[in-house]
C-alpha cells in the first residue's frame, strides 16, 4: 500500500523554483528520509504534503487524499512535527496534550502519550520551565495524540545533544514498530542511515537519487587512496581487486612503497557529498 | 459545538494563566477606571462624572480587550508558529478563531461587570433604565472591535511591534473619542479627527443611551458606522489573514 505518492511536483517562490519536478513514493509502514542541505527543497516538499502550501504543478496523494484540499478526514490521520518548537508557555504538558486530544476523533489517552514521550515527571509543570529537548518531546506528543497513520517530521533532532538524539531515534523506531508511516527530513546523514528504510536525496529542488541506504552505498565505487611522490592520490574504481593488483605490481616492480595506502567502501556520507558535488559541475 | 466549548475552555485557561493578558488586557481598564474615578470630580450634564466614566471606561475595555488583546494574541501566536500548528489538526480554523474571539469577549464581559460593580459601590454610579440598549450597544461594539482586531492583526508584520502598534492605536483613540472623559471642551481639530474613529461612535452610542435616554435603535447612524468598521476589519482579515509566521 502506498501512503504517499508524488509525481512531477513543482513549486516556485517569486519565480525561483524551489522544487523542480520530483517523483517519489512512500509505502505504508515505511520510514522515508528526505535528505539534503538547507535550501534543497525539503521543507517545501514536506509542507506541500502536510497541506500548508499549494503546489504549482504535479500530482500528490497522501493517504489517498489531495493534501492541497486540506480535508479534515486527512488531518485526523496525520501527525506533524514542525521545525520550531514553540508552545503555550503557561500550560502544562498534560494540558497541552489534552487540548490537542480534543481535536481528534480517536485520540489516544493523554497520560499514555505523555508517558510515551518520557514527560510523565514533567506532566504538570509549566511548559516554560521545560528544557529545549523536553519541548521537542512535547511537540512529538502533540503529533502522536491523534493516533495518526502517517507522521511528518521536519528535522526532528536538529539542535539535540547526542544523547537526546539517540533517545529520539529510539522513539522513532518504536513508532515504526507500531506500523506508522514516517516521512522525515534531515540534513544528518547518520540519522537517515539509522532510521530510514529508504532515502531520497534532494539537491536544488530535484531528487537526485532514491534508494535504501545500502543501495545508495552499494552503487558506489571503492575508493583507493595513497601518496605518490608525496602527493595524495584518490582513485575510485568498480574493480578494486584488479586496480590494486596493478598499483601494487607497478610499485613492486619499481621498488617503491605506496605510502599511506587505504582502501575503503564509500559511506553514505561520501555518496551524499558526491551527489551534492555534482551540483558544482552542473 | 463540542469542539468549540473544548477550545473555549482551553483559551480561558491560557488567557488567565498569562500574566500579560490577565493584567494588561483584563485589569488595566479596571485600574484606570478606579484612578480616573478618584481624580475626576464634578458633574457632566447634571450627573456625577463617574456615571460618564463608567460607560466610557467600559468602551475603553471594548477596544483594549476585544480589539487589542485579540490582535496581540493572534500576531504572537502566528509568529511563534502556534497558528500553523493548529492548522495541521482536524480542528476547523473557523472554530478555533471563534473560540479565541469568544474567550476575549468573555474576559470583556467580566471586566465590564467589574467596572459596573466598582462604579456602584465606590462612586455610586447610576446605570440607565434602558439596560437592554446599553448591553446591545456594548455587544455590537465588542463584535465590531473584534472584527477590527482580526483585521489589524493581519496587517501587523512582527510580534515585536504588535503590542506597541496596538496601544498607539488604542490610547489616543480612546482619549479622542471620549472614553476617558467628555470631549466637548477639546479643540475643533481633535474632534474632527475623532469623527473618523470607530470608538467615537461606540462612546456616542452609550452616552446617548445613558445621558439622553435614547434607545440603541434611535441612533442608527452610529450603529451603521460601527458595523461598517467591523465589516471592514473582517474584510481585511479575509484578504490578509495568515496562519504562518511572516518572519523567517
Amino acid at each position: 500500500m502506498t501512503a504517499i505518492s508524488v509525481r512531477g511536483l513543482r513549486k516556485s517562490y517569486d519565480g525561483v523554483e524551489a522544487v523542480r519536478g520530483i517523483d517519489f513514493e512512500v509505502a505504508a509502514g515505511e520510514v522515508f528520509g528526505l535528505l539534503g542541505p538547507n535550501g534543497a527543497g525539503k521543507t517545501t516538499t514536506v509542507e506541500i504534503l502536510e497541506g500548508y502550501r499549494k503546489r504549482d504543478a504535479g500530482e500528490v496523494s497522501v493517504l489517498g487524499f489531495d493534501p492541497g484540499r486540506r480535508e479534515r478526514a486527512l488531518r485526523a490521520r496525520i501527525g506533524v512535527v514542525l521545525q520550531s518548537s514553540e508552545l503555550w508557555p503557561n500550560l502544562t504538558p498534560a494540558e497541552t496534550v489534552r487540548m490537542f486530544a480534543g481535536y481528534y476523533p480517536k485520540a489516544r489517552p493523554v497520560d499514555e502519550v505523555v508517558e510515551l514521550v518520557g514527560l510523565a515527571e514533567k506532566a504538570d509543570a509549566r511548559v516554560k520551565t521545560l528544557s529545549g529537548g523536553q519541548k521537542r518531546r512535547l511537540d512529538l506528543a502533540l503529533a502522536l495524540v491523534g493516533d495518526p497513520d502517517l507522521i511528518f517530521m521536519d528535522e526532528p533532532t536538529t539542535g539535540f545533544d547526542p544523547q537526546a538524539r539517540r533517545a529520539a531515534w529510539e522513539m522513532i523506531r518504536g513508532l515504526r514498530a507500531l506500523g506508522k508511516t514516517i516521512l522525515l527530513t534531515t540534513h544528518y546523514l547518520d540519522e537517515a542511515q539509522q532510521l530510514a528504510d529508504r532515502v531520497g536525496v534532494l539537491r536544488n529542488g530535484s531528487l537526485v537519487t532514491v534508494g535504501t541506504p545500502a543501495e545508495l552505498v552499494g552503487s558506489q565505487l571503492t575508493e583507493i587512496r595513497y601518496r605518490a611522490n608525496g602527493e595524495p592520490v584518490v582513485e575510485r574504481t568498480e574493480t578494486p581487486t584488479r586496480r590494486l593488483n596493478e598499483l601494487t605490481g607497478a610499485a613492486l616492480a619499481e621498488g617503491r612503497e605506496l605510502d599511506e595506502i587505504e582502501v575503503r567502501r564509500a559511506s553514505l556520507e561520501d555518496v551524499y557529498l558526491d551527489l551534492l558535488d555534482e551540483d558544482a559541475d552542473a | 459545538m463540542r469542539l468549540f466549548l473544548h477550545q473555549l475552555r482551553s483559551e480561558q485557561r491560557i488567557f488567565w494563566r498569562n500574566r500579560e493578558s490577565a493584567v494588561f488586557v483584563f485589569l488595566f481598564p479596571v485600574l484606570l477606571f478606579l484612578l480616573l474615578g478618584t481624580v475626576y470630580s464634578g458633574h457632566y450634564r447634571g450627573r456625577p462624572v463617574t456615571d460618564y466614566l463608567t460607560v466610557g471606561l467600559i468602551a475603553y475595555g471594548v477596544a483594549n480587550t476585544t480589539f487589542g488583546g485579540l490582535a496581540i494574541t493572534v500576531v504572537i501566536r502566528r509568529e511563534l508558529g502556534l497558528l500553523k500548528r493548529i492548522l495541521s489538526t482536524p480542528l476547523p480554523a473557523p472554530t478555533y478563531l471563534i473560540a479565541l474571539v469568544c474567550s476575549l469577549l468573555l474576559a470583556f464581559v467580566l471586566q465590564a461587570i467589574a467596572i459596573v460593580v466598582l462604579g456602584k459601590t465606590l462612586y455610586d454610579a447610576h446605570l440607565p433604565s434602558d439596560r437592554l440598549s446599553l448591553v446591545l450597544a456594548y455587544a455590537l461594539g465588542a463584535l465590531c472591535f473584534a472584527g477590527m482586531g482580526l483585521g489589524v492583526a493581519s496587517l501587523i508584520r512582527s510580534s515585536e511591534g504588535a503590542s506597541a502598534v496596538v496601544n498607539v492605536i488604542i490610547l489616543p483613540m480612546t482619549f479622542l473619542s471620549g472614553g476617558f472623559g467628555p470631549t466637548r471642551d477639546y479643540p475643533q481639530v481633535l474632534n474632527a479627527v475623532a469623527d473618523v474613529l470607530p470608538l467615537t461612535y461606540l462612546v456616542d452610542l452609550v452616552t446617548g443611551i445613558v445621558f439622553d435616554g435614547k434607545a440603541i435603535w434611535d441612533q442608527r447612524s452610529a450603529v451603521a458606522v460601527l458595523a461598517a468598521w467591523g465589516v471592514a476589519g473582517v474584510l481585511v482579515a479575509l484578504w490578509r489573514f495568515d496562519w504562518q509566521p511572516r518572519e523567517r
